[in-house]
């Protein structure tokens, strides 16, 4: 009976980690990163990883999307084992599912922003046109479509991370994943940035992960997983987390 | 993403700049160094290409073209005799000092042609005609004769006189001939003359030209001739690698270039390589994040060769340009040599591409080792 409910509730569910572990280093200077983390992201949520710096919430964000190994427990990406997967299937997978947008916004300085955006369609193999044709409207969803000729240099740094929202979005990714993405903004642009996220970039089909201990933005998460020495602490729904972070 | 790849690489100008520096200049280094190289190992076979014939018959210790070690004119006739052999006639080569109406000295190349038939006679007259090498007391003069003796004040024409080993010589003639190793100008004459104009020796005779019969191959020829005792022969293509493969063997000429062009080599690696390394360093984050967006390993790598392919065709269109500029300013000086035949160019393309591809796959490895997760941090 348990079981049929875990299964259930597993088709509902983008991710589950299960028992995650990760250790850095060997020996004396081993330090475990990850100590044993479970968490169920939900399809159509925006979720927050929170917890004070070293926690492991990088870390978990980036066994998550498939880009770190992890030593021990199991995570299943929208039904796929993680594990049970080759090295260059992950990065496919990645590369079709996944979308990010990072802390540095990690835009190349010599690409245009409409370049900038196109990537993950070039990368999988779509005609440059169409590319830069799905990447401009991805621009001008963001509110940046005059700017698409304009080199990052030129950009302040919230049309610099509206960018980097299309890029992560361009190629229809089911997981969108936000490394402290209002780190290297001022207030107004990072309220700005999580409002934009969260009307362009939540979805049914899709879930959104953002790390981040910046407390002024919690306000847009339906659940906040907090994190603490390497496990998840806690997780708060929407309602349960209102009175106790924001 | 080859599009983005490049603009890329472009946008770095300082970067750009510096490995399109870095290869020209080994390009560069290496092409003018081989080609002056191989120009040198030309010159010493001018003698050979002033002076056609199918096989050269000289005295069986000569090892090359520069070296005489004279034979007795009887040897002449003892390869006319032979059955392969249409015919044979005398050369005389030696230096000697002409005396010019200043008082002044200079060397020259005595070439001394058989009389009858005027056999090895200069490809080019540059003025007056080859047949009046049978007047008296003619020569002939080429064009580095003219320069040396211009240098010297003295403007050679037909008509001009000076004096070899006290007796007249008078031009007849300028021919045009291949420079020669050692510099000295060819100077054109009748064998019975040069004989004259040499001090007595009992064996003056320096090399026998031979023709083989129709139907007879050269190789045919030398083969009789090595049977008599004293003589050896060389089919002319034969004599010329064998006299270029006696400089490569018996002077530092080679070590010399070689160590030039090995230094080009190593200076373009040092140079290329780190700028490159440096290149693909300072663009690991993004590479990283492309990484994470689900680059594959061979689309990296194609971005990556194809940077480092664009800086070597250009450093190398750029290098072996400047040497061929080089090439045909130091061709109308007339010195020093150069000589730019088609498989330096291919070699100097084959090193440059060596050093991308290296500098190339060491930048790759990095990006390979690069996890994508440090994205994140």
């Amino acid at each position: 009976m348990s079981e049929k409910i875990l299964s259930v509730a597993s088709e509902d569910l983008a991710i589950e980690a299960r028992g995650v572990t990760k250790t850095f280093g060997r020996g004396d200077s081993a330090v475990a990163a990850l100590k044993g983390v479970d968490l169920n992201l939900r399809f159509g949520e925006l979720t927050m990883i929170v917890g004070p710096s070293g926690c492991g919430k990088t870390t978990f964000l980036s066994v998550l999307c498939g880009t770190l190994k992890f030593d021990g427990g199991s995570v299943r990406l929208f039904g796929e084992d993680l594990r049970k997967m080759r090295p260059a299937a992950v990065t496919a997978f990645r590369g079709k599912n996944v979308g990010f947008i990072f802390q540095q916004f990690n835009l190349v300085p010599t690409w245009t922003a409409l370049e900038n955006a196109s990537v993950p369609l070039l990368l999988a193999g779509v005609g440059r046109r169409s590319a830069e044709v799905a990447a401009q409207r991805l621009l001008e969803e963001v509110g940046i479509g005059e700017k698409s000729k304009a080199y990052p240099s030129q950009l302040s740094g919230g049309q610099q991370q509206r960018v980097a929202i299309a890029r992560a979005l361009v190629h229809e990714p089911r997981l969108v994943i936000c490394d402290e993405p209002t780190a290297s903004l001022d207030a107004a642009s990072g309220y700005h940035v999580l409002e934009l996220l969260q009307s362009i970039a939540c979805r049914p089909d899709r879930c959104v992960i953002v790390v981040t201990h910046d407390s002024r933005i919690f306000s847009f998460a339906d659940r906040i997983a907090e994190m603490e020495d390497g496990v998840v602490k806690g997780v708060s729904e929407r309602g349960q987390f209102h009175a106790q972070y924001v | 993403m080859l599009r983005l790849a490049l603009k890329l690489l472009y946008g770095d100008r300082a970067k750009y700049a510096m490995l399109v520096g870095g290869l020209t200049f080994c390009a560069l280094l290496m092409t003018q160094q081989i080609s002056v190289f191989f120009g040198l190992m030309r010159w010493t076979t001018a003698t050979l290409r002033n002076i056609p014939a199918a096989v050269w018959v000289a005295d069986v210790k000569v090892e090359q073209v520069n070296e005489v070690v004279a034979m007795r004119e009887i040897e002449v006739d003892r390869v006319k005799s032979l059955p392969s052999v249409a015919w044979a006639v005398p050369l005389y080569w030696g230096i000697i000092n002409a005396r010019l109406p200043d008082g002044s000295f200079q060397s020259v190349q005595l070439t001394g042609l058989d009389t009858a038939t005027l056999v090895g006679r200069p490809g080019k007259m540059l003025a007056g005609r080859i047949e009046d090498l049978r007047l008296p007391n003619a020569v002939i003069v080429d064009q580095v004769g003219v320069k040396k003796f211009l240098a010297k004040g003295i403007q050679l024409k037909i008509g001009s006189v000076f004096e070899i080993n006290d007796k007249e010589a008078r031009v007849v003639g300028l021919c045009e001939s291949a420079q020669s190793f050692l510099g000295q100008p060819y100077v054109f004459t009748t064998y019975d003359r040069a004989l004259e104009y040499v001090p007595f020796q009992r064996k003056r005779l320096s090399f026998i030209l031979v023709e083989p019969k129709p139907g007879v191959s050269a190789q045919a020829v030398v083969d009789e001739v090595r049977a008599i005792p004293g003589l050896t022969a060389y089919v002319s293509d034969d004599f010329i690698r064998r006299t270029m493969d006696w400089y490569i063997k018996n002077t530092g000429i080679p070590f010399s270039f070689g160590s030039v062009v090995f230094l080009g080599i190593v200076v373009g690696i040092a140079i290329a390589g780190q700028t490159f390394y440096l290149f693909i360093h300072e663009n690991l984050r993004f590479m990283a994040a492309l990484k994470a967006m689900g680059a594959k390993t061979r689309t990296l790598a194609s971005m990556v060769f194809l940077q480092a392919l664009v800086v070597g065709l250009v450093g190398y269109g750029l290098g072996v340009g400047a040497a061929a500029l080089f090439g045909f300013g130091v061709l109308k000086a007339g010195q020093p040599p150069f000589y730019l035949p088609w498989e330096v160019l291919v070699f100097t393309g084959v090193v440059i591409l060596f050093i991308c591809g290296l500098s190339a796959t060491v930048g790759l490895l990095k990006i390979i080792r690069t996890e994508p997760a440090t994205v994140f941090k």
